[in-house]
C-alpha cells in the first residue's frame, strides 16, 4: 500500500510537470485528487491494516495528496503567467512610431523679446505704459524738444496723415503722455513697447514698421550713473552675465547728455568677429538724461527733478540675440520662421 | 564729413597717434567715426611713366601700342585701350608684378599678338570713385603735369598716401563740418593746440567797391554779404595736393577757382561762390526774395521756377544764383574767365533749407547753411580764399570788399553750477577740473563760488543751456569713468495692468490651442482696409504714401492674416492657424486722432487633425474655430455673457457665419471665408474670427470658489424633433430658462437630419443634469422641472419628444 502511494505520487508529479495547459492540469487534478481518484481507491483498502498502521498510512496518504495539490497549484501559476505573457507579447506595438500631434502655437519672436524686457523691468519696479500708434505732432516731436523747424526732424522722415497727425516715429510720445499724467510728481518708472513707423523702403535692414521699447525714470536726484547701472543690468539679463557695456556720446533732441550704448560682443567676447565688425562691441540702444525742456513741457520742475531715458529697436535686439539676418522675416510670418521660437530657453 | 588725416595735421600736431587710434579717440569722446579708409590699400607697383612712342596696334582698331619709359633700364611696351593716351604724356603705369584694387595682379601678357608689359591706369583703376574723377579724365587714363619725375611712386605724386576718417555727424555737431571744427575737437581730445591758417593777400590799388556794390534787401535772410573782386586770374587745374585733398573730402576737382572755393568750404565750413564778374552784366549785387514765377537756370543746366520763399542773388535785374544752394549758369566761371567776384555770406538756415527742399538740391553748401555757419568765419574765409586765388590762380586781389552787413555776433554765455554737474553725472569733480575741460575746448570759462560761467565760441552754436555744458564735461571726462549705480529713492511697485495681464492670457490660450502669433502691418491698401471690418468706416489715408499697398490704416486684422495664410500655402504649408493682436483705426473726423481699438483675430486653413498613420485626417471646420473662441471666453470667465448668432457678412460664407455678442452687444464674428475669396487667395476651406479685445477684457469677474456637490445629480436625456430652421442655441436657451434653478448643465449630444426624418424636420438630443446642492433630489422634483422644460420646448419652438 505504501509503495502504491509512492508510485501514485511519482506518476502524478510527472504528469503535472509535463502538463501543457490549464485544461490538462485540471484533468490531472480531477483524476488524482477527485473522489473517484486512485488515492481514494487506495485508502479504501485501509480496513485491512492494523490499528497501529492505519494512522501512519492515513498521514502518508495526506502527504501524497498535499504534494500533488501543491505541484498542481505551482504549475497552474506558471501556466497562467505564461498565458498572460503570451497575450501581452501578441499585443506588442512599435513604440518608435510618432505620437498624435498636440496642437501648439507660440509667441512671435518680437513679442517674446518684448515680454522678456517687460518682465525684467517690472522686477525693478517699472510699469508698462502704452500709447496710440497714430499720434499728434505735438507728442511725437514738439513735447520731445523737436519744434517744427528743427533740423533733426530730417533724421526720421515720417508718415503724416494731416499736418498735425502722423504715425508715431518713436515710442517716446508715450513718455510725454505719461509724464503729463503724473502732473509734475515723481517717481515715474515706465517701460513703453510699441509699433513705430518711418518712411523707409523695406529691405533686409529697413522696415517701414518696426517695434521699439523705451524706458523712462524721473525722480529727484536721478544721476547718469543710475542710467549706466540700469543698462548694465539689462545687458547682462538679455545677453549674458559676463557682458559689459560702454557709453559713447551721441545726440537725441530729447536727452542731454545723450549716449549710444554698446554691449561687449556676445559671440566673440570682445576679441572681434564678423558680428561686432571686429570691434568687440555691438551698438544696442540710445539713451540719455531727460532734456530739461522735455521735463518742463510735461509739467515737471527741471530744477527739482531729473531723469533718464533709453530706447531700442526690438527687431535689432531679436536679430542679435537669435542671429536673424533679415528684418523682413518678422513681418512675412512664414511659419517655418515663427515656429522656431517655441522653445523655452 | 570725410577728414583727411594728412590735411588735419596742418592744424593739429598728430605725432604719435595713428589714424585708427585717432578714430577711436574721436568716437569715444563725441563724434562717431564710421570708418577709416587707407587710400593706397591693396595697391602696389604703380609708377610714373613717360610715353615715348604711340602707334596703333596692328591688329586692333581700338588699341594703342605704346613704348613707355618707367625709369627702368629699358623702356617697356604696353598695349593701352584708353582713347586719350598719347606720345609725350606722363602717366601712371602699373608695372609687371603690381597689384591693383580687387587683388588684380599685373602680369606679362600678349594682346592680339603684341606683348604688353604693364598697364597704363585711369584714376578709377587706382581706386578713385568715378564721381570724384575730374571730368576730362573720366573716360580715359589720367595725365600728370609735365613736372613729375619718371619712375616715382605714382600714388605719392597723387598725394594718395593718406587715410580718410569718415565722421557720422549728429545734427547738433555741424561745427565738425569743417577741417577747423574737427581740429578744435581733436585738439581738445588730445590736449594740444590748434594752428589756424595764416597770411593775407597783398592787395592791388584798385578797390573792390569801384567794381561792385552790394544791397541786401532781405536782411533777415542775409544779414552779411561780402563780395571781393580778383582780377586777371588764370583758370587752370589746381595743384595736385589740393585736388587730392578735395578728392579725399569727397569733392570732384574742376578748375583752380572752383576748387579753391570748395577747399575753403571744407576748411572753414563756409560756402563761397565765385561768379564770372564780366558775365554779371552789371556792377551791383542785390540779394532779395525771388518773385513768384521768376526763373533761373542753375549750374546743372536745369531751369527752375522760383517763389517768394526763395532767396536769390541778382545783378539788380535777374537772378544769378539761388542763394546758398547753387549758382546760375549765366555767371559760371569757365576757362576764359579773367575777373572773379567772390561771395562769402551768411544766409539764414531755414531759408536755404526751404529752397534746397523745394528744388531737390542738396549740396555741400546748402547742407552747411541749413545747419548754420559760424558767423565769425564769413570774413576770414573770404580773405583766405583771396590768398589762395593769388597763389594758385595768379589773381590780383582788389583792395577791401563790398559788403552789406547787419549781422550782430554775440557769443552765448552759459552758466552751470559744479553741484549740478556732479548731481547729473553722479561724480565729484572740482571746479578747476571742469574749467580745465572747457579750456581744452578753447571755451572761456570762469569759476566763482561753485558757479561756472562759460563764453561759448560762435562755432559751437549747439551749446545754449547748462545741460549742454554738462555733456561737454561728461564726454571729455570720459563715460568710462562714470560709476554704475541704480536709482535710489522712493520704491515703486512694478507690474502689468489688468488689461495687459489678460492680453497675455489671450495670447497663451490661443497659442496652446495651436495658433501661431503673427504680426502684420498697420498700413494696407485702400481695397483691403475695410474688408472684413467689424465696424466699417472711411479708411484713414496717409497724406503721402510710399506705395498704394501701404497707403491707409487698417480697419480689420483679417485681410492680412489671410495674406499670411496665402504666403505660407504657396510654400507647401497649406494647413496653418495664425492669430494677431493689433490695433484697427477708426476715423473720427479730420484733424482728430482716430479711435484705436485693439482687436484679436484668427485664421485657420487646411487640415486641423493630421495624424496619417492612424488614418486620422480632418479639415478645419466652423466648430473647430468656434471651439477655440469658446475656450478663450471660458478662460476669461465670460462664457455665460457670450452668445453666437447666425448672421451674414461681406466676404464670409452666408450660411456659416456667426455674430459674437457680449451682454447682447456685438463684439465680433466668426465664420468661413466666402468660397469665392478662398479661390482668389488659392486657399482651402478657411475660417476666421475677429473680436474686439477691449470688449472681451472690459470686465473681469472675480474668481469665487463653488463647493463641490455632496449630493448625487440626476441626468435626463431627451431627443427632440424640431423644424430645420430652429437652432440648437434657441432650444438650449428655452431649456435653460424653463429648467429653473435645479437644472445645472445642458449639452447637445446628437444631431440627426437624415432620411428617416420627416421633410423639413431634424432631431436634436440634449442631456440635462439636475441637482440640488442642499439635498438629494427626489424623483418628483425632477419630473416637475423636466415637464416644465418639455412644455416650454413645444410651446416656444414646436419641438416635441421624438416618438
Ligand atoms: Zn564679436
Amino acid at each position: 500500500m505504501q509503495e502504491r502511494l509512492k508510485e501514485l505520487q511519482t506518476e502524478a508529479l510527472e504528469r503535472v510537470n509535463t502538463a501543457g495547459d490549464l485544461k490538462e492540469l485540471n484533468e490531472i487534478r480531477v483524476s488524482y485528487l477527485g473522489k473517484k481518484g486512485p488515492i481514494t481507491e487506495v485508502l479504501k483498502g485501509m480496513g485491512k491494516l492494523s490499528a497501529e498502521e492505519r494512522p501512519k498510512m492515513g498521514a502518508l496518504a495526506n502527504e501524497v495528496r498535499d504534494a500533488i495539490a501543491a505541484a498542481i497549484e505551482s504549475k497552474q501559476k506558471n501556466l497562467e503567467e505564461a498565458a498572460v505573457a503570451a497575450k501581452l507579447a501578441a499585443e506588442t506595438i512599435d513604440v518608435t512610431l510618432p505620437g498624435r500631434p498636440v496642437k501648439s502655437g507660440n509667441h512671435h519672436p518680437l513679442t517674446r523679446v518684448v515680454e522678456e524686457i517687460e518682465d525684467l523691468f517690472i522686477g525693478m519696479g517699472y510699469t508698462v505704459a502704452e500709447g496710440p500708434e497714430v499720434e499728434k505732432d505735438y507728442y511725437n516731436f514738439e513735447a520731445l524738444n523737436l519744434p517744427k523747424d528743427h533740423p533733426a526732424r530730417d533724421m526720421q522722415d515720417s508718415f503724416y496723415i494731416t499736418e498735425d497727425i502722423l504715425l508715431r516715429t518713436q515710442t517716446s510720445p508715450v513718455q510725454a503722455r505719461t509724464m503729463e499724467k503724473y502732473e509734475g510728481k515723481g517717481p515715474v518708472k515706465i517701460i513703453c513697447p510699441g509699433k513705430v513707423f518711418r518712411r523707409d523702403h523695406d529691405d533686409a535692414t529697413h522696415s517701414h514698421q518696426f517695434m521699439q521699447i523705451e524706458g523712462l525714470v524721473v525722480d529727484e536726484n536721478i544721476r547718469m550713473s543710475d542710467l549706466k547701472g540700469t543698462l548694465e543690468v539689462f545687458a547682462k539679463a538679455m545677453f549674458g552675465s559676463d557682458r559689459e557695456i560702454r557709453l559713447r556720446p551721441s545726440f537725441f533732441p530729447f536727452t542731454e547728455p545723450s549716449v549710444e550704448v554698446d554691449v561687449s560682443c556676445f559671440k566673440c567676447g570682445g576679441k572681434g568677429c564678423n558680428i561686432c565688425k571686429k570691434t568687440g562691441w555691438i551698438e544696442i540702444l540710445g539713451a540719455g538724461m531727460v532734456h530739461p525742456n522735455v521735463l518742463e513741457m510735461s509739467g515737471f520742475d527741471s530744477k527739482k527733478y531729473s531723469g533718464f531715458a533709453f530706447g531700442m529697436g526690438v527687431e535689432r535686439i531679436a536679430m542679435l540675440k537669435y542671429g536673424i539676418d533679415d528684418i523682413r522675416h518678422f513681418y512675412t510670418n512664414d511659419v517655418r520662421f515663427l515656429k522656431q521660437f517655441s522653445i523655452h530657453e | 564729413m570725410y577728414v583727411s588725416y594728412k590735411w588735419l595735421q596742418d592744424y593739429v600736431d598728430l605725432s604719435g597717434i595713428t589714424a585708427n587710434e585717432l578714430a577711436e579717440k574721436i568716437t569715444r569722446s563725441g563724434i562717431e567715426v564710421e570708418g577709416v579708409e587707407k587710400l593706397t590699400e591693396g595697391i602696389s607697383g604703380v609708377v610714373i611713366g613717360h610715353v615715348l612712342e604711340r602707334e596703333q596696334h596692328p591688329n586692333a582698331d581700338k588699341l594703342n601700342k605704346c613704348l613707355v619709359d618707367i625709369g627702368a633700364e629699358e623702356p617697356v611696351q604696353i598695349i593701352c585701350g584708353a582713347p586719350n593716351v598719347d606720345k609725350g604724356q606722363k602717366v601712371a603705369v602699373a608695372t609687371v608684378g603690381a597689384v591693383l584694387p580687387g587683388n588684380f595682379k599685373i602680369k606679362k601678357a600678349k594682346l592680339r599678338g603684341e606683348a604688353s608689359n604693364g598697364m597704363i591706369c585711369s584714376l578709377q583703376e587706382l581706386g578713385f570713385e568715378s564721381k570724384l574723377v575730374a571730368k576730362e579724365y573720366a573716360e580715359g587714363i589720367y595725365v600728370f603735369p609735365e613736372s613729375v619725375e619718371v619712375g616715382k611712386n605714382a600714388l605719392e605724386e597723387l598725394h594718395r598716401d593718406d587715410e580718410v576718417l569718415e565722421l557720422g555727424l549728429t545734427p547738433n555737431r555741424s561745427d565738425a563740418l569743417s577741417m577747423l571744427g574737427v581740429a578744435y575737437e581733436v585738439a581738445a581730445i588730445l590736449g594740444r593746440d590748434v594752428n589756424l591758417p595764416e597770411g593775407k593777400a597783398s592787395e592791388a590799388a584798385e578797390k573792390a567797391e569801384d567794381y561792385i556794390s552790394v544791397v541786401a534787401e532781405a536782411a533777415e535772410d542775409n544779414p552779411l554779404y561780402i563780395a571781393k573782386v580778383i582780377k586777371n586770374v588764370r583758370v587752370k587745374p589746381s595743384p595736385l595736393w589740393m585736388q587730392a585733398r578735395l578728392t579725399a573730402a569727397g569733392i570732384r576737382p574742376h578748375n583752380n577757382v572752383v576748387d579753391i572755393t570748395n577747399y575753403i568750404l571744407i576748411e572753414y565750413g563756409q560756402p563761397l561762390h565765385a561768379f564770372d564778374y564780366d558775365k554779371l552784366g552789371s556792377k551791383e549785387i542785390v540779394v532779395r526774395r525771388a518773385k513768384d514765377g521768376e526763373e533761373i537756370v542753375t549750374l546743372d543746366d536745369a531751369k527752375r521756377t522760383l517763389s517768394s520763399d526763395h532767396l536769390v542773388i541778382t545783378n539788380g535785374t535777374e537772378p544769378v544764383a539761388l542763394a546758398g544752394v547753387m549758382g546760375g549758369a549765366n555767371s559760371e566761371v569757365q576757362a576764359d574767365t579773367t575777373t572773379v567776384l567772390l561771395e562769402s555770406a551768411y544766409f539764414k538756415g531755414s531759408t536755404v533749407r526751404k529752397a534746397s527742399k523745394d528744388h531737390g538740391l542738396r549740396s555741400e553748401a546748402s547742407a552747411r547753411f541749413e545747419k548754420g555757419v559760424d558767423p565769425n568765419r564769413v570774413r576770414a574765409a573770404a580773405e583766405r580764399a583771396a590768398v589762395l586765388l593769388q597763389q594758385y590762380a595768379e589773381g590780383e586781389v582788389l583792395a577791401g570788399s563790398a559788403e552789406a552787413n547787419t549781422l550782430k555776433i554775440e557769443p552765448a554765455v552759459v552758466e552751470v553750477s559744479i553741484d549740478k554737474i556732479n548731481q547729473v553725472l553722479g561724480l565729484q569733480l572740482k571746479s578747476e577740473e571742469v574749467v580745465d575741460i572747457f579750456t581744452r575746448l578753447q571755451f572761456e570759462a570762469v569759476a566763482e563760488q561753485g558757479q561756472i560761467t562759460v563764453t561759448v565760441p560762435t562755432r559751437r552754436g549747439d551749446i545754449t543751456i547748462g545741460e549742454d555744458l554738462i555733456e561737454e564735461v561728461a564726454r571729455l571726462y570720459g563715460y568710462d569713468n562714470l560709476l554704475s549705480t541704480l536709482p535710489v529713492g522712493s520704491t515703486t511697485q512694478g507690474g502689468l495692468t489688468q488689461y495687459q495681464q489678460s492680453r497675455r492670457i489671450v495670447r497663451n490660450t490661443l497659442e496652446s490651442a495651436g495658433l501661431y502669433q503673427a504680426i502684420t502691418y498697420s498700413l494696407t491698401s485702400e481695397a483691403k482696409a475695410s474688408q472684413f471690418a467689424l465696424e466699417v468706416r472711411e479708411p484713414l489715408p496717409l497724406a503721402m504714401p510710399m506705395s498704394e499697398e501701404r497707403s491707409v490704416l487698417r480697419l480689420s486684422l483679417v485681410p492680412q492674416l489671410l495674406e499670411v495664410l496665402k504666403y505660407n500655402s504657396a510654400r507647401q504649408n497649406d494647413s496653418l492657424a495664425v492669430y494677431e493682436i493689433g490695433s484697427v483705426f477708426l476715423s473720427t473726423g479730420k484733424d482728430q486722432l482716430p479711435e484705436e481699438k485693439e482687436h484679436v483675430a484668427g485664421a485657420v486653413t487646411g487640415l486641423w487633425v493630421n495624424h496619417p498613420w492612424q488614418g486620422e485626417k480632418k479639415p478645419v471646420d466652423f466648430y473647430v474655430l468656434k471651439g477655440i473662441v469658446e475656450a478663450l471666453v471660458d478662460k476669461l470667465g465670460i462664457n455665460d455673457r457670450i452668445e453666437f448668432r447666425q448672421t451674414e457678412r461681406d466676404g464670409l460664407h452666408p450660411g456659416r457665419t456667426a455674430e459674437v455678442l457680449i451682454d447682447g452687444k456685438a463684439c465680433g464674428y466668426i465664420g468661413q471665408v466666402h468660397p469665392i475669396v478662398e479661390k482668389e487667395l488659392d486657399l482651402k476651406a478657411t475660417y476666421v474670427f475677429e473680436l474686439s479685445l477691449e470688449s472681451l477684457l472690459a470686465e473681469t469677474a472675480p474668481l469665487v470658489y463653488e463647493a463641490i456637490p455632496r449630493f448625487p445629480s440626476i441626468t435626463r436625456d431627451i431627443a427632440l424633433v424640431a423644424d430645420q430652421e430652429v437652432s440648437s442655441g434657441h432650444l438650449l436657451s428655452i431649456i435653460k430658462e424653463a429648467g429653473g434653478s435645479l437644472l445645472k448643465e445642458v449639452s447637445v449630444f446628437d444631431l440627426y437630419e437624415g432620411e428617416r426624418m420627416e421633410a423639413g424636420k431634424k432631431s436634436l438630443a440634449f442631456s440635462l443634469k439636475y441637482f440640488d446642492p442642499e439635498k438629494t433630489l427626489t424623483d418628483e422634483e425632477v419630473v416637475k422641472a423636466h415637464t416644465k422644460v418639455l412644455e416650454a420646448l413645444e410651446e416656444k419652438a414646436g419641438a416635441v419628444l421624438r416618438g
